[in-house]
Parts: structure tokens; C-alpha cells; sequence
């Protein structure tokens, strides 16, 4: 295990400064995760606009690095994206954390992915996974309008 | 005392952990296990298993032996009063649930208050909470002061008329506050009010005397007093074991089965339903004389040293916050770190070996009192030396550079 490779300048750097760290004002779709056994509280807020697009996206929460990291990469990269492009990154990542190499999908660069692929570190940290997958899952639930909290243990 | 040669009896120290020797710092939590609980385990097994007082074959009797055996010694380590004033459970957890549930079936009612406090694991709230919702009763926390700790005028600010039972933690997993628990009881006893004392973090580490202590519970987990899992005992006063009614039913609690009827069995079998975790308890034997071997007040002193130690290093930190002052303290230092998140930290030293524990440990409602989403937690054993505490105040030093601090 190298904690270099899970603590790479840019998580410290989105760990600490979070982007789209705010609530979008009249967003229209919204869900909150929560991770029990760390505390980690986040709650995802969308505006889609008419053609469905990302027009904002924005959250809310605290957690560790890893956490507050993968929510502010996240939200940078979906914006301006499709609904459907969304979830096709989402799944992407959630594979690539569960068991793939690489990323598949077409739609971000490849700057983007490299961006992205910074989280797989966690991979070898099987306790921390959930750390980087609160908030996608918690956009899912966003984008299909799932009433229910996001909870890692259930 | 001789440290050193005490931790050659953990085999777990024998081995890396991921390349490193452990430094392990997550006793509140659950301690190491000597060598001679890990074989009592085996050889009951390999040699002499069999199941306890159900047939009159040798081993059965000579297993039933052994599993009172470790009754007995329970009874003369808590000093209680009556060996059956020991009943054997699958840990705290479910001690505190059979004591919220058989007293609250029998003497809680609408509007009737439970006293707990602000530092309690959810162990000693959720079996309390379940009768807020099938009884309707109340639950009042007294609330913790500055320096993390719960005062007898805390506990006397909550009393009301309508409080039944009083039930709080000896020795605080978070904080490590020891509670003033004789004059809690002596205060509660003088309105007639039973206390429970979740005694999860007080077996492991204080001198315990229940004649003088005077509770009427006291729950404790085996596996933190270097035992194996899925052990605990409830000690109860008689009066209440014989008074309140039976918890789980099954075989080995009954005394007659009719029809039309049924009565139950004589203490201690009367809450010991089905088949017990029978290697455990006599495994636990060994924990009870590991423990009598190396002495309580050796233990005492030696986990104090180290919680000095730990004070004054940690203490010493700029960018660390430790979390609760209390005056009377036991081995438990939970801190954060400005500008690193728990889980973070926890990472980063195990890195090092160092294991410790991060999140809420089970203390949401002290979490939310102390507006901390959660806290990395030091615990010690009485293997831990110096040498620990140092290694863990380098690790944090990499976690600080880690994180730029
Ligand atoms: C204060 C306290 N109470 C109760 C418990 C629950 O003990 P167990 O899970 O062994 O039943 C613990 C253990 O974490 C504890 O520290």
C-alpha cells in the first residue's frame, strides 16, 4: 500500500478546498447521503435546465479528505454534462472503484479521467471506499429522485 | 512490573502487521488476547467439549464444572456477594438489554423517566429507547461539564419523581471520564432508585467491588478484558434476579413444561436460556487469573503512567485538540487534529502499524454535544508501553506533513 498514491496533492488539494462546496440556488433536484460509521453527512443539490443538462451542481456536508475530494471532483466534472451522460460517469466510476483498470466511458477528456482516476487509490483501502463513493451514489439518488437517504450500510 | 515479558504472552505481537510491529491503540474497543485464553479455547474443544448441564455423561459434567468455574471466579473478581448474582450473556450489550427489558416490562410505565447521561455508548440508550416507544416512557440525559465529565449535581439536576431507574457508564469510552458511580448510587439508593452501571470500560481497568460499590447492575464485556468474544456478564443483586422476569426463553431456564404451563428455573439458569457460548466462559477463566496474575492495581497504575505519558506528549502538540479534560481519567486519549479529518489519521498511522479508532465510537449524542462529527481515540491495554505513545506521536507528525500542517 503506498498512502502517496491515496493522498496525492490534488485530493489534498479538492480535501481542503472544496469546489461547488455551496448550496445552487433553485436547484431542482436534491438527496442527501450519509455514511454511519465515519459521520460523514453529504447532500447534493442539481439544477437541470430544460434540455436536461447539468446547468449547476453544488453540495453540502463534511468528511475526510477522500470524501470531501471525490464530492468536489465530482460535481466539477458533471457539470455542463446530460442527465444520461451523467449516470454513465457515475457507473463508470463506481465500476472502476469496484474492479476495473480503467474508466470506459467517451464522454470525459482525458485530462478529466486522469483527474478522476487520482480516487482510485482507495482501492487498496477497502474501508475507505465508501469514503469516495457517498456522494456519487448520492447523485444518483438526485438525478432519480429517490425520497430515501443514501445510507453506505444498508 | 515487567511489561515486556506480559506482552510476550499476546501472541498477536509475535507477527507484522503489513511489514511493521503493531502499536495497538484500540483497547476501549477490544483488547489483545493472551496466550493462555487462545489455548483454553483450543484444548476445551480438542479435548474436553461437550455440552453443559444437560446429560450425566463425563464430559458434560466436567464442562458444567468448568463453566461454573468461571462463575465463581467472576463472582470473587467483582466481589458479589452470591455466586448466582453472576449471569452469563453475549456481552454489555445485551446485559443492558435484558435489564431495560425485564425491568421495564415489569416496573416502567407511561410517563415514568430513565436518567442516562450525555457520555453513554448507544449500547446504554437504543435498549433504553425501545421502550420509549412500547411504553412511552422518558429519557433524560445529565449533561456532561467542560472537562467532559459527568458530576453528581449533574445527575442530581435530573432527577425528578417520576426517575426509575438511573443507568451510566463507569468509565466513558470517549472522554475517559470515570464516573463518581458510589455516590451516584448512594444518592439514588437514598430515593429509592436502582442504577445500572455499564461496566464496558471499568472491568478492564479499575478495581472492582460491588459489595461496596452498592449498584444494582453492572454489565461487562469480556472481550475488553482480554477475553474471548462473544462472552459478557450481567452481575445483578439477587433481589432483582429473583424479582424480575425471566429475559429469553428456551431450554436450561425452565424448571416444568406443561400445556397448560410453565415454570421457570432456579438462578442462575433462569436467565442463561439455550445453549450459552460455553468455550468462551471457560476461556474467560483464564482472562479473570491473566488478569488476578499480573493484578488490578498494577494494571491501574501502569495504564495511568501510560495515560500521562500520552497527556503530556500529545499535550505538548500545537495541532492537536484533545477532547475532554476530566480530573479522574482512565487510558482513553481522543483528540483531532486541526485540518485533518479522523478517518484521515486513522489511515495514515496504520500505515505505521499504529492501529487506532476513528469515527463516533458509538457516542452520537456526545458527538453532537461537543459539535465534532467524530474524534480519533488512543486507547490502552497492559501491553502497551512508552514506546507506543511515541510512535504514535511520530505517526501524527507524517500526518501533519501528509496534510501540510
Ligand atoms: C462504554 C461501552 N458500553 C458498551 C459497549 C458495548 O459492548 P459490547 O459490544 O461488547 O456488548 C462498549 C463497547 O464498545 C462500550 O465501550
Amino acid at each position: 500500500m503506498d498512502l502517496k498514491e491515496l493522498y496525492q496533492e490534488i485530493i489534498l488539494d479538492h480535501g481542503k478546498n472544496p469546489r461547488n462546496l455551496r448550496k445552487t440556488e433553485n436547484f431542482n433536484k436534491d438527496a442527501k447521503g450519509h455514511n454511519p460509521l465515519c459521520g460523514d453527512n453529504v447532500h447534493i443539490y442539481l439544477k437541470l435546465n430544460e434540455n436536461k443538462k447539468v446547468e449547476d451542481i453544488s453540495f453540502e456536508g463534511h468528511g475526510c479528505a477522500i470524501s470531501m475530494a471525490s464530492a468536489s471532483i465530482m460535481t466539477d466534472l458533471v457539470k455542463g454534462k446530460e442527465e444520461a451522460e451523467v449516470k454513465e460517469i457515475v457507473n463508470d466510476f463506481l465500476d472502476m472503484i469496484k474492479e476495473k483498470e480503467e474508466l470506459q466511458n467517451k464522454i470525459l477528456n482525458e485530462d478529466e479521467k486522469t483527474k478522476l482516476m487520482c480516487l482510485s487509490g482507495v482501492k487498496q483501502y477497502p474501508m475507505r471506499v465508501k469514503c469516495a463513493t457517498l456522494s456519487w451514489h448520492t447523485l444518483t439518488s438526485a438525478i432519480d429522485d429517490f425520497q430515501k437517504i443514501v445510507n453506505t450500510e444498508s | 512490573m515487567d511489561i515486556d515479558s506480559i506482552k510476550k504472552e499476546f501472541p498477536i505481537f509475535d507477527n507484522k502487521v503489513q511489514n511493521n510491529d503493531l502499536v495497538y491503540l484500540d483497547s476501549a474497543n477490544s483488547s489483545q488476547k493472551p496466550r493462555v485464553v487462545i489455548d483454553r479455547i483450543y484444548d476445551f474443544y480438542s479435548k474436553e467439549f461437550s455440552n453443559v448441564g444437560r446429560s450425566v455423561h463425563y464430559l458434560a459434567v466436567a464442562a458444567t464444572n468448568l463453566y461454573e468455574n468461571t462463575r465463581t471466579s467472576v463472582q470473587r473478581y467483582i466481589n458479589a456477594k452470591d455466586k448466582n448474582e453472576i449471569v452469563f450473556t453475549k456481552g454489555a450489550t445485551e446485559a443492558i438489554n435484558l435489564v431495560a427489558n425485564t425491568f421495564g416490562q415489569k416496573y416502567l410505565e407511561e410517563g415514568d423517566e430513565v436518567l442516562l447521561t450525555e457520555l453513554e455508548h448507544h449500547s446504554n440508550y437504543v435498549p433504553w429507547h425501545f421502550l420509549r416507544n412500547s411504553k412511552k416512557i422518558k429519557i433524560e440525559f445529565a449533561e456532561i461539564n467542560e472537562a467532559g465529565e459527568i458530576t453528581i449535581e449533574a445527575i442530581k439536576n435530573k432527577i425528578t419523581n417520576k426517575t426509575k431507574i438511573i443507568s451510566v457508564t463507569h468509565l466513558s469510552n470517549v472522554t475517559g471520564a470515570i464516573l463518581p458511580i458510589k455516590e451516584i448510587v448512594e444518592l439514588a439508593h437514598s430515593k429509592n432508585i436502582p442504577v445500572l452501571v455499564d461496566g464496558c470500560q471499568g472491568a478492564p481497568h479499575l478495581k472492582l467491588d460491588m459489595q461496596e460499590l452498592d449498584c444494582d447492575f453492572y454489565a461487562i464485556s469480556g472481550h475488553k478484558m482480554y477475553g474471548p468474544t462473544g462472552i459478557g456478564v450481567l452481575y445483578a443483586k439477587k433481589k432483582w434476579l429473583d424479582d424480575l422476569p425471566p429475559y429469553q426463553g428456551g431450554g436450561g431456564m425452565i424448571n416444568e413444561v406443561k400445556k397448560t404451563g410453565i415454570s421457570y428455573g432456579e438462578l442462575p439458569n433462569k436467565y442463561e436460556a439455550g445453549t450459552m457460548a460455553t468455550a468462551q466462559v471457560i476461556a474467560f477463566n483464564e482472562s479473570i487469573k491473566f488478569m488476578e496474575k499480573v493484578g488490578i492495581e498494577n494494571i491501574e497504575k501502569h495504564e495511568k503512567e501510560l495515560l500521562d505519558y500520552g497527556l503530556d506528549i500529545l499535550g505538548k502538540n500545537n495541532s492537536i485538540k484533545i477532547v475532554g479534560n476530566p480530573k479522574n481519567k482512565g487510558g482513553v486519549i481522543s483528540f483531532t487534529i486541526e485540518g485533518v479529518h479522523p478517518h484521515d489519521i486513522a489511515t495514515i498511522l496504520d500505515e505505521d502499524g499504529v492501529a487506532i479508532r476513528a469515527g463516533h465510537h458509538c457516542c452520537q449524542i456526545l458527538h453532537e454535544k461537543l459539535k465534532l462529527p467524530a474524534t480519533a481515540r488512543a486507547s490502552f491495554g497492559i501491553y502497551n508501553t512508552k514506546d507506543d505513545i511515541d510512535q504514535l506521536s511520530q505517526s501524527i507528525e507524517n500526518c501533519k506533513k501528509i496534510f501540510n500542517i
